[in-house]
């Protein structure tokens, strides 16, 4: 009990979120090292892919963490990193979405257009990116106003189809060794578990809930 | 070949070249012995071993034919960029993973529908025909290539001397495979041994070439040694590595990545920018070291030399 009072007084300092996104950068100033110390290998360009590629799931994968942690936890102070890992997911995304662009196609576009309607790991992979980017836009506090709670949170759950997207896009991308899609998808299906589990049962009892309601004082329960 | 050790170094005076050449086990045995005592040079060679891994020792060789005048490819990039399932499939790990791989003695059974079967010791093939060097371009599946100077001989040398019958059609090739020296492999999602196969007259064809070295050495155990094979016309997946069985036969032999998704990899999958990757395009490459992609040529750029091979083939068909 003790340590998570701990925890819970350190997540609500200024200065954890500027730790985090610390911790955050860290990923691109390797990439930047590597570059400019000959650590990218024979073939930089496919490094610099796979790594952006990977960093996006990661990212991806720790967004949708934040719930479950939290609640699991009780530690909701977590919920003040949910954006910036989610813009950090999206600015991974960006990088390797640049790197396709810019480095492997060179801006051919003809030969891009032909990538995404022919290859189904590129259509899935564009179709995962091109998702995260209304996210972005409305990740603000004022587009949350704009929309409502709701119904900006219901946009919001676009990010699970995106993290699929990304999943299925490494499944195909491999030649035969699944290992690593495999892991990230068992993780994304352990995340989407839970909000399915959490949903079922909020569901169960809110309708146990309204029956109780009900059968005690009908009269105070009314139908908007 | 006797090692003598000074007599400061207890643990070993007399080292053999098998004992050197699994370090691993050296290793352990020194760990076990007493690392302290090992002298300072001959310690630093174990412990951290040069990155040239095996391939030190040179080879004698004439300059062969066929070969491109292209730019070659450093040796460091082709020897840290390996597609060998066997040791992992990150192309890294083969460089590290295949460190202690022990390819010696090693031995090479010829044998099927031939009529003198035998079973080569390594050295006795390196003495059929005269090593030669040749600079052959190398095109992944994948979409990737190198130009690599490879040293060996046509593979019809050694095919020739177990005298092929009329019934053999057919060559079918086998990697060596050892679940202990090779832990990762079962992770690799494809079965091993890995297996491939030639026609009769791609097999004899002077540009397919038994391949013992590389950049004037005996081959890095990444790259596929004691012994493989390279085939430059065709994908690289078809250049099998650390091969130990050769076999004449009579129907088209079955060949790994074929079999684990026959509707990606062909039997034949000659080097052909017409016809896709199902999940790709083969339309292009990227020669490592290079930033923009170059065109892949029909048969890698080979078809002067192999293109009759095919003639009235539907190559769509039969990829």
């Amino acid at each position: 009990m003790k340590l998570s009072a701990v925890m819970k007084s350190i997540l609500f300092k200024k200065w954890i979120k500027a730790l985090v996104f610390l911790l955050c950068v860290v990923p691109l100033a390797q990439l930047a090292w590597r570059g400019t110390h000959h650590g990218l290998g024979a073939n930089p360009i496919e490094h610099i892919t796979h790594f952006t590629g990977d960093w996006t799931l990661m990212f991806l994968l720790l967004t949708l963490s934040v719930t479950p942690m939290r609640k699991l936890l009780r530690q909701p102070a977590l919920v003040r990193f949910r954006r910036m890992l989610g813009l950090f997911a999206f600015f991974y995304g960006c990088l390797h979405f640049t790197t396709y662009v810019w480095l492997d196609k060179f801006f051919d576009v003809s030969d891009m257009i032909k990538d995404i309607g022919k290859r189904p790991f590129i259509t899935v992979g564009f179709t995962g990116f091109t998702l995260m980017l209304p996210l972005a836009i409305t990740s603000t506090a004022g587009w949350i106003r704009r929309l409502g709670g709701k119904y900006w949170q219901r946009l919001h759950r676009l990010v699970y189809i995106s993290a699929m997207a990304g999943v299925v896009h490494y499944y195909w991308l491999v030649k035969s060794d699944h290992t690593k899609p495999i892991r990230y998808g068992i993780i994304l299906a352990l995340l989407l578990a839970y909000r399915l589990v959490v949903w079922l049962f909020g569901r169960r009892t809110s309708r146990l809930a309204t029956q109780r309601a009900l059968s005690v004082s009908p009269s105070e329960f009314s139908v908007e | 070949m006797l090692i003598r050790r000074p007599s400061d170094i207890p643990y070993s005076e007399v080292t053999s070249k098998n004992v050197y050449l699994s370090r691993r086990k050296f290793v352990a045995g020194v760990a076990v012995t007493g690392a302290a005592l090992i002298a300072d040079r001959l310690g630093r060679e174990i412990v951290w071993p040069s990155l040239r891994v095996q391939a030190g020792t040179k080879l004698n060789v004439v300059r062969g034919p066929f070969s491109t005048d292209e730019k070659i490819t450093p040796f460091d990039d082709v020897a840290h960029y390996n597609n060998f399932y066997e040791f992992g499939t990150d192309k890294e790990q083969p460089a590290t993973l295949a460190r202690n791989f022990r390819t010696s003695p090693w031995t090479v059974a010829v044998e099927g529908e031939v009529k003198k079967p035998k079973v080569f010791d390594i050295n006795a093939i390196m003495k059929i025909a005269p090593l030669e060097e040749r600079i052959y371009r190398h095109r992944c599946v994948e979409g990737w290539s190198i130009v690599v100077p490879w040293i060996g001989f046509p593979l019809n040398g050694l095919l020739k001397q177990v005298e092929p019958t009329s019934k053999a059609k057919f060559v079918a090739f086998e990697s060596f495979y050892d679940p202990k020296q090779m832990p990762v492999a079962r992770f690799a999602g494809i079965s091993f041994p890995y297996l491939e196969g030639l026609r009769m007259d791609e097999a004899m064809h002077p540009l397919a070439l038994l391949c013992m070295g590389m950049y004037g050495e005996v081959l890095p155990n990444q790259n596929g040694a004691p012994l493989r094979l390279v085939v430059p016309w065709k994908y690289g997946f078809k250049s099998i590595k650390s091969v130990v069985k050769i076999r004449l036969v009579g129907r088209q032999p079955p060949a790994t990545w074929n079999l684990a998704a026959p509707r990606e990899y062909g039997f034949y999958s000659n080097v052909n920018p017409n016809v896709d990757h199902p999940r790709w395009s083969q339309a292009k490459e990227r020669r490592l070291g290079e930033f923009f992609k170059r065109k892949t040529l029909m048969f890698n750029g080979y078809a002067d030399q192999v293109a009759q091979l095919y003639a009235g083939m539907d190559l769509r068909k039969y990829f």
